[in-house]
C-alpha cells in the first residue's frame, strides 16, 4: 500500500490518476447519454421515468454511481493540485509568449474548461439529481395497454408519504387489460427546466466546455499511460474527436434544444 | 553595408537570482543579416561596454548547435522562431529590418536567473546524476557485434540520445515540466541492451529527482516536441510513463 500511495505522488502518479478517473468518467458519459435518449420516445416520458427508478434502485448501479461522485472529486481535486504545482513552477511569466500552432487550444486550457463542466455539474445535481431524491417531485400514474404496451394515460397523483413506485394490472374480462405504472414524473421535471433559456444556454455551454476537453482528455490519457503505439494512435484520436467530442456532446445537448423548441 | 538591418530589442536584465528583473530596450543598428543571434548580441555587447554599460549576459559556448547552451527564449519561442534550431543557429535574416525582438531567459523555478539571460540548468545534471548512466567496468572498448541491438532500436534511441539538454522543453511547457527531457534520457538506456541491468531503478530515481527540482506536470499539450532544437518526440514521454508505472507497481 505504502508503494502505491508513493506512486500516486509522484508527478507521473497524480497524471496516472487524472487519466484513469478521467477514462472511467468517460465510461459513465456513453451510458448515461445512451440511457437518456429515452427523452425523445413518444410515450408521455414512461420510459424515462421507469428507468430513473431503475438507476436508483438497482444496487450495482447505486454502488457504482456513489463510486462515480468519489471519482469526480478525485478528478477535481487532483487536478487542481496539478494545475497549483504547474502554476508554481513558472513563478514569473514570459513577457511574450506563443504557444507553438501544433498545440491544441484546449491541452493548455483544461482547467477553465473543467470548471466550466464542474460549474454545469452541480447545477445539473441540483436541478434533478437532488430534486429527485429529495425534492417535492410529482407522482404519475401511466395507464399502459398490455396489448401493444402503448401508453394510453398519465394522471397525476395525490402524493401520500412513504409512496413507492409500483405497478398493477387490472383485468376484468370485458375490456382490454390495463397495466398501471406508478412512477415519481422526473421527466415533467426534464421538460419544465428546459424551458428556462438560461438553463439551457448553461447546458449547451457545459457541453461545448465537455468537447473540448474530451477531445484533448482521453487521447491524453493513453498518453499519460503509456498507451501509445503507431498502431492504436489513429484509433485513440479519432475516437476521442467523434464519440467523446462530436456525438455524445451532441447527443446531451439535442435534449435541452429539443424540449426548448419542440415540447 | 547595405542589406543591414536596424532592430529594436527589448531584453530581459536581470542584477542576480534575488534581484526582481526588467525589459531594457536597446537599439541595434548595422546587423547583417548573415549574423547568427548571438553575434548580433555580440555587436549589441560591444557597443554597451563602449558606452561604459554593464554587457547582457547570456550563455554561449560551442556556436554550433550541439552543446546546449544558448537558452534565449525569443519572441515567445524557445529559440526563437525557427524549429529544430538552437539560438545560435539562428540568424538575423530571419528578422525584418525594423523589427521589434522580445528575449527573455527560461522562465521556471528550477531553473533559477543567475543574471539577464543565463539561468541556472543544474537541476537537469542533478536528475541526470540520478540515473542517466550505465555502470559498466571500464576496459577496452567490445566488438560491436558482440551486443546485438535490433537497428529499430538503435535508431530511436540515437534520436532520444541526440536530447542536448539546453531546457527549451521546460521553457516552452506552459507547466515548466521537464518531461520531455527525462523521458528522453530514460528512453536512450532502456531502448539498448547495456542500459537493462539498472532500468526499473533508473527511471524511478530520476524522475523522483525529477519531481524534487519543482519543474511542473506534463499536460500534454506537446510544445515541448514543437520547440525543440533536436525534435526530440514526445513518444518517450509515454516510454517513460511506462517505464515508471511497470517499475513502480510490477517490480
Amino acid at each position: 500500500m505504502g508503494s502505491v500511495t508513493r506512486f500516486l505522488d509522484s508527478s507521473i502518479g497524480r497524471k496516472v490518476l487524472m487519466s484513469l478517473t478521467g477514462l472511467f468518467l468517460c465510461t459513465f458519459l456513453i451510458v448515461h447519454a445512451s440511457g437518456n435518449l429515452q427523452l425523445f420516445k413518444n410515450d408521455m416520458g414512461l420510459a424515462f421515468n421507469q428507468y430513473s427508478v431503475f438507476m436508483t434502485t438497482f444496487t450495482p448501479i447505486k454502488i457504482v454511481s456513489y463510486l462515480l461522485y468519489a471519482t469526480i472529486l478525485l478528478h477535481v481535486i487532483s487536478g487542481v493540485r496539478l494545475a497549483l504545482a504547474n502554476k508554481a513552477a513558472r513563478p514569473v511569466s514570459y513577457g511574450a509568449s506563443k504557444m507553438p500552432g501544433s498545440s491544441s487550444w484546449a491541452s493548455s486550457n483544461m482547467m477553465v474548461l473543467g470548471f466550466i463542466i464542474l460549474i454545469f455539474l452541480v447545477t445539473h445535481m441540483a436541478n434533478f439529481w437532488y430534486k429527485y431524491k429529495f425534492g417535492d417531485v410529482e407522482w404519475v400514474k401511466y395507464e399502459v395497454s398490455v396489448m401493444d404496451g402503448s401508453v394510453i394515460g398519465k394522471t397525476t397523483m395525490p402524493s401520500a408519504p412513504h409512496m413507492q413506485p409500483h405497478e398493477y394490472v387490472v383485468n376484468d374480462g370485458v375490456s382490454a387489460p390495463i397495466k398501471y405504472v406508478i412512477v415519481k414524473d422526473l421527466y415533467s421535471v426534464v421538460q419544465l427546466a428546459f424551458q428556462e433559456v438560461w438553463i439551457v444556454a448553461l447546458y449547451l455551454l457545459g457541453m461545448l466546455a465537455i468537447a473540448y476537453h474530451l477531445v484533448h482528455g482521453f487521447q491524453s490519457s493513453f498518453q499519460t499511460l503509456g498507451l501509445r503505439h503507431p498502431a492504436i494512435a489513429g484509433i485513440i484520436r479519432n475516437l476521442g474527436i467523434w464519440v467523446f467530442g462530436i456525438i455524445i456532446p451532441i447527443a446531451f445537448a439535442s435534449m435541452p434544444v429539443y424540449f426548448f423548441f419542440f415540447a | 553595408m547595405s542589406g543591414n538591418m536596424n532592430l529594436t530589442l527589448k531584453v530581459w536584465r536581470q542584477k542576480n537570482t534575488s534581484a526582481s528583473g526588467t525589459f531594457e530596450t536597446y537599439q541595434a543598428s548595422g546587423i547583417s543579416p548573415d549574423m547568427s543571434f548571438l553575434e548580433m548580441m555580440d555587436v549589441v555587447n560591444e557597443d554597451l561596454i563602449k558606452q561604459g554599460k554593464d554587457p547582457i549576459a547570456f550563455d554561449h559556448d560551442c556556436r554550433e548547435g550541439i552543446c546546449g547552451m544558448c537558452s534565449m527564449y525569443i519572441n515567445g519561442r524557445a529559440h526563437g522562431p525557427l524549429k529544430g534550431v538552437t539560438t545560435c543557429q539562428l540568424h538575423m535574416r530571419t528578422f525584418k529590418d525594423g523589427d521589434t525582438i522580445t528575449i527573455e531567459p527560461w522562465r521556471s523555478s528550477a531553473f533559477p536567473v543567475l543574471k539577464d539571460l543565463v539561468v541556472d540548468r543544474s537541476a537537469f545534471d542533478r536528475i541526470q546524476q540520478a540515473g542517466g548512466f550505465v555502470s559498466v567496468n571500464t576496459g577496452s572498448v567490445q566488438d560491436a557485434n558482440s551486443i546485438p541491438v535490433p537497428k529499430e532500436n538503435a535508431d530511436e534511441a540515437f534520436l532520444s540520445a541526440a536530447c542536448i539538454g539546453c531546457g527549451a522543453c521546460v521553457a516552452a511547457c506552459k507547466n515548466s515540466s521537464a518531461m520531455l527531457f527525462v523521458s528522453a534520457k530514460v528512453s536512450q538506456y532502456a531502448l539498448l541492451p547495456q542500459g537493462q541491468v539498472e532500468r526499473a531503478k533508473r527511471v524511478v530515481n530520476m524522475v523522483e529527482q525529477m519531481d524534487q527540482e519543482g519543474f511542473g506536470n506534463c499536460t500534454n499539450t506537446e510544445a515541448c516536441e514543437a520547440e525543440c532544437p533536436k525534435q526530440i518526440s514526445v513518444s518517450n514521454i509515454a516510454r517513460m510513463n511506462r517505464e515508471y508505472i511497470k517499475a513502480k507497481l510490477f517490480s
